[in-house]
């Protein structure tokens, strides 16, 4: 089954977000939420593995999250798709599985 | 026939950082202790949890080898580690405190999707 991924810190502030690019499958999901959206900056320093990994997976990042911190549309790295709550629940009924990178 | 169902239990922390170890293993004791299958599997700096040598007394903190050790009595039997944690931190599965399954981390995510609950530790 394919799995969900979920990372909910800066990819500065924490290793998750590399640790599960570097498992994640080729069926596979992420979505970023909280401080994980951050990730999704495209003059984000360090990017090379999300881009990589864009070319694979879906990226997804929680719009209610990307506002808070003021991150536009136009600042998002190209494949990076924004969804919102109900985005959200259609993922998780999507990916019976999930699992989150603490 | 109650429902079986296949967990999967994800453990990338260190052992000591906290009680998070501890409440992992109580979490995994009840899954097994339902008669669920369950499968661990170590990744990152969960690996440094099973490191053979560990004096916890020193910091007040209380040994966790011993309950990994009764893991074998309530049926989990199948603990995964990654070959690729184990090796970028200087281990090797002959450190371990327990014999273990080595899996490399290309086979991860196929390991995973094949479980029906994951529960990340």
């Amino acid at each position: 089954m394919p799995v969900l991924h979920l990372v909910s810190r800066s990819p500065r502030e924490s290793q998750a977000l590399a640790c599960c690019l570097a498992r994640a499958g080729a069926s596979d999901a992420v979505l970023l939420s909280e401080n994980g959206v951050y990730a999704a900056l495209t003059t984000s320093e360090g990017d090379a593995p999300i881009r990589a990994a864009l070319r694979q997976l879906g990226i997804y990042a929680l719009k209610p999250d990307l506002e808070a911190r003021g991150i536009a549309s136009e600042e998002l790295l190209e494949g990076v798709r924004e969804i919102d709550y109900e985005g959200f629940v259609d993922l998780a009924v999507h990916y019976p599985l999930s699992h989150s990178w603490v | 026939m109650a429902l079986r169902k296949n967990f999967l239990f994800i453990l990338r922390r260190p052992p000591h950082g906290g009680i998070h170890a501890q409440e992992s293993l109580d979490m995994i004791l009840t899954a097994a202790a339902f008669e669920q299958p369950v499968r661990l599997l170590f990744l990152d700096d969960g690996v440094f949890q099973l490191k053979r040598n560990q004096k916890p007394a020193a910091i007040g903190l209380k040994h966790i080898a011993p309950i990994f050790e009764a893991l074998e009595l309530y049926d989990v039997e199948e603990l995964w580690v990654e070959e690729e944690s184990l090796r970028e931190r200087g281990l090797a599965a002959e450190g371990l405190i327990l014999p273990v399954r080595l899996i490399r981390r290309h086979n991860v995510a196929e390991f995973v999707g094949g479980q029906d609950i994951v529960v990340s530790c």
